[in-house]
């Protein structure tokens, strides 16, 4: 029987040839993520259960983005738990205020991850990583502690879910509406416990920064983790960021899947998911009159230079409504300086947005743009759920980039074509 | 091992961000974190729940976010036992790996009620629910996860390994 990318990864990093769906295994891994909320967590259990050292100081991360520059007294002291264990081990890759970015950004970024590689972060959105071919998922703290100190994780090999994608992206469509519109087929949990295997030939027209986004989502979905198979643009972006060997993984003429969809991408409209579940979509065509108060564009999502781009070419020389704030925030310091020197942030700021430093921020309701009762939000980050963003009866809309620009603008969610 | 108790019942995709909400993160303290937990969809749990009470859930339990805040609240805050439909997955291993007992069973999710008081015996994975006099059979783990939860959850399971 073969497998699929996943399988072979895992495989791989078990040290066997064969493994099958349902299999419970022990991986070695090659990062260990965590940021300033998860992170003290695991620190808190690394040192309740005594370990004496980490296993490997260059294969962890910890990324300070959640609750940063911090928010109040108590982040800063989660922070500075991180901060003191990092230096104690000598992690390699630490990144505070100054130079972190949003880790699924970052680390991509900083070639920390790269194509067959298994990884593990204190964080749902680790997905992220699969868009490079890597088999990369989100775990807990607890987990995250064992992986510090053995470089192990304990995995049950998943079933995969085959996604073939055809034909190419229509203007102001991007990856974030290919999986919305992926997540509102399947449902919330239309993919637990299973992996998500993106391939075919369109690919093509597919950016590293459309397929981030689409990975990304995969939690979403309920998965445990997306893969693309790797190209030449996953080659392209990997060339002058990743210095060290990798393997790319392409499935078995034969891998097993427990559903193949097939998915016209030129198909696909602009998509909506509405409150409170990602699984609630609804295409640009039938949004309907929603009015709104504030926009966020950035995240773990969307928060990539080319979200930026097309956020930018839809304000530039435009005004956004007088009743909406828009709170832009590029992902990494990379991103921010991309964004200055090409102009954005002219562009930006002279369309009354605010452009915040790198943060999670708003999308987990942490600051930098909390919401108030009954206040609707379009956002181009990943969950909408009660509360997400603000008070209980405050709403996420979630949307792309383009999409959220456009009803920035108008002060309703709007069709990015027709502004 | 056994739990008994009486059911706080919720629905399906009960999030990790209802169970605790992130503007809570800011701490790891245990205690703190249980004082909030459910607090979004249910501002009396923290008041109404007693030790070895058992919480009731439909689909996808857990999902969302990774935090492992969310099933400490829940342990922490006397809960002994999580029966739902299915988990999210980052959920599953994380109430595992802390050592918060968790069961799915389709049946007793949709045929017990809020309120309910029930037992549970996790060598056989019967659970009995007492007002209504039925027994639902929960899906046994694997041996070894049964072995993470005998030995107390993940870290000790790895250094006992050791």
């Amino acid at each position: 029987m073969g497998m699929t990318m996943t399988q072979k990864i895992l495989a791989a990093h078990a040290g066997l040839d064969h493994v099958e769906a349902g299999q419970l295994i022990r991986a070695n891994l090659d990062m260990v993520l965590g940021n300033d909320i998860t992170s003290p967590v695991a620190i808190n259990e690394f040192e309740k259960a005594g370990f004496s050292g980490v296993f490997d100081k260059s294969k962890i991360s910890m990324v300070m983005d959640h609750f940063t520059p911090n928010k109040d007294i108590k982040a800063a002291q989660q922070c500075m738990q991180c901060r003191s264990f990092a230096r104690k081990f000598d992690i390699d890759n630490f990144y505070d205020v100054g130079n972190m970015g949003i880790e699924h950004a970052l680390l991509p970024e900083k070639g920390l991850v790269a194509a067959g590689e298994c990884i593990i972060g204190a964080d749902s959105h680790t997905c992220t990583y699969g868009a490079l071919g890597a088999f990369s998922t989100g775990v807990g703290s607890t987990d995250m502690a064992a992986g510090m100190a053995t470089g192990q994780a304990w995995f049950k090999v998943p079933e995969a879910i085959c996604f073939r994608l055809h034909g190419q992206l229509q203007p102001y469509v991007s990856g974030k509406d290919v999986i919305l519109h992926i997540i509102g087929m399947i449902g919330v949990d239309g993919a637990l416990y299973q992996s998500m295997e993106f391939v075919g030939d369109g690919l093509k027209s597919l950016s590293m920064d459309d397929r981030l986004c689409i990975a990304n989502m995969a939690i979403e979905a309920g998965g445990k983790n997306g893969i693309f198979q790797v190209d030449e643009i996953t080659r392209e972006y990997m060339k002058d960021k990743v210095n060290r060997p990798y393997t790319a993984y392409d499935p078995d003429e034969d891998a097993v899947y427990a559903k193949t969809y097939d998915i016209d991408l030129s198909a696909i409209r602009p998509t909506v998911a509405f409150p409170h579940l990602p699984e609630n979509t609804k295409t640009i065509d039938e949004v309907g009159d929603v009015s709104i108060q504030q926009v966020v564009i950035g995240s773990c999502t969307n928060g990539r230079l080319s979200d930026m781009k097309t956020a930018a070419e839809i304000l530039k020389g435009k005004k956004i409504h007088k009743d909406v704030r828009a709170i832009i925030i590029p992902a990494t310091q990379k991103i921010y300086k991309e964004c200055i020197h090409a102009g954005y942030l002219d562009i930006f700021i002279d369309a009354g947005c605010v452009v915040s430093t790198p943060t999670c921020g708003p999308c987990l309701g942490g600051h930098m743009g909390i919401l108030a009762e009954g206040e609707r939000c379009v956002a181009t980050t990943n969950r909408n759920f009660v509360g997400r963003m603000g008070h209980t009866a405050s709403e996420v809309y979630l949307a792309s980039p383009a999409v959220a620009a456009a009803s920035a603008i108008t002060g309703k969610i709007s069709n990015p074509a027709e502004v | 091992m056994q739990a008994k108790g009486h059911v706080h019942k919720y629905g399906d995709n009960i999030d990790t961000d209802v169970i605790i909400p992130a503007r809570h993160l800011n701490t790891a303290n245990h205690k703190e974190l249980a004082s909030h937990c459910m607090e979004d969809i249910d501002i009396d749990f923290v008041k109404k729940v007693q030790p070895g009470d058992i919480m009731v859930g439909g689909w996808n339990f857990g999902c969302g976010s990774s935090r492992e805040h969310a099933p400490i609240a829940i342990k922490e805050s006397g809960i002994s036992c999580v029966i739902a439909k299915t988990f999210a997955r980052i959920f599953y291993r994380n109430a595992i790996n802390i050592g918060l007992a968790i069961l799915e069973c389709e049946e007793a999710s949709d045929r017990i009620d809020n309120g309910d008081e029930v037992s549970i015996d996790f060598d056989t994975g019967i659970i009995t629910n007492i007002t209504k006099n039925e027994t639902y059979q929960a899906l046994p783990f694997p041996d070894f996860i049964k072995e993470i939860i005998a030995k107390g959850g993940l870290l000790p399971s790895i250094q006992k390994a050791k």
